[in-house]
């Protein structure tokens, strides 16, 4: 399969993204000018500070041509994975519901996160597994499932009304939650990842593709990456 | 045509330049401040007023989580 990673104006992690989606399948870059997704299977709307960030992280990326194309692609099923300043453009874009806010402590923060799986059947999620959780032999736990990924953002609290956060509750589109003690930036209930309610589209602030190589200290990141694989596959086969 | 259009945190949510703001006037000898809330101010020249509605709503704010307020330089406010 093959992924194709936007590249804006001022995104920064576009090059870890191509590296991380390479371990699973093939990857290309997709100018941010072009409306052409090259017949990418999944596409990747990665982190940085597309626009410099002007009037807010994701404004002015999200009405960029490649974004059209996008909109397109997930209104055809297709599925997008954004990381980051990715998420915010998506939520900017009306891709996914919600808005990503300054954090709650003014800073930008770059720190290792953990992070509980709450959806594990989703198409960013189906290769995670259990194993973490202890027992590995698949049998359902009361503990959940931890990945340990990277976050380093200035704008990750995520915000919404109560009532959509409800329905984001009730309809399983909150994938992944801050484990206790782990929201740094105040996000409404701990919220680090959602998708929209088709499922093809999911979006969180720390960083899957920093975390695909033991040397840097944890592999969890890529079992998103081999999730999108086996969702391509499995709806080709 | 001038338009200056003002753009603040919706009310209740939470606003940490704000409270950041709040707490630093009083450190500064200046009491009895209260309710700040930091928001952006966007200048521009329009030939057509009834644009600026929609250029807030699409680009200028974010309405989930942002009120504005246009005012035409001629002194009024819509």
């Amino acid at each position: 399969m093959k992924f194709g990673v936007l590249q804006f104006p001022g995104s920064c992690d576009e090059v870890d993204a191509l590296e991380a989606a390479r371990r699973v399948g093939d990857a290309e870059l997709l100018w941010h000018g072009e409306r052409d997704l090259k017949g990418a299977d999944a596409i990747i709307v990665p982190g940085g500070f597309s626009y410099g960030d002007y009037l807010r992280a994701g404004a002015i990326a999200r009405f960029s041509p490649v974004m059209e194309a996008v909109i397109e692609f997930v209104r055809d099923g297709g599925l997008v994975l954004g990381i980051c300043n990715g998420f915010q453009v998506l939520c900017e874009a009306h891709l996914l519901p919600g808005a990503l806010l300054p954090n709650e402590h003014l800073r930008f923060t770059f720190r290792q996160v953990e992070l509980e799986v709450v959806n594990s059947d989703s198409a960013f999620t189906r290769a995670i597994g259990s194993d973490r959780s202890g027992e590995g032999d698949g049998a359902r736990t009361s503990e959940p499932t931890l990945l340990s990924i990277p976050a380093k953002h200035s704008w990750g609290r995520y915000h919404a009304d109560e009532s959509t956060l409800d329905e984001l509750e009730r309809g399983g589109q909150v994938v992944l939650r801050y484990a206790p003690g782990e929201n740094f930036n105040g996000s409404l209930r701990d919220i680090a990842g959602v998708q929209n309610a088709a499922g093809n589209v999911f979006g969180l602030m720390p960083h899957p593709e920093h975390a695909v190589e033991e040397l840097t200290g944890s592999t969890d990141g890529l079992r998103i990456f081999e999730s999108m694989r086996l969702t391509v596959e499995g709806t080709r086969a | 045509m001038r338009a200056r259009v003002l753009i603040r945190p919706k009310a209740g949510i939470l606003d940490p330049q704000g409270i950041a703001v709040e707490r630093a006037l009083p450190a500064l000898g200046f009491a009895g401040v209260a309710n700040v809330h930091v928001g952006r101010l966007v200048e521009l020249d329009v030939e057509d007023e009834a644009q600026l509605q929609p250029m807030c709503e699409k680009l200028l704010a974010n309405p989930l989580v942002e009120e504005y307020e246009v005012q035409l330089l001629d002194g009024t406010t819509r």
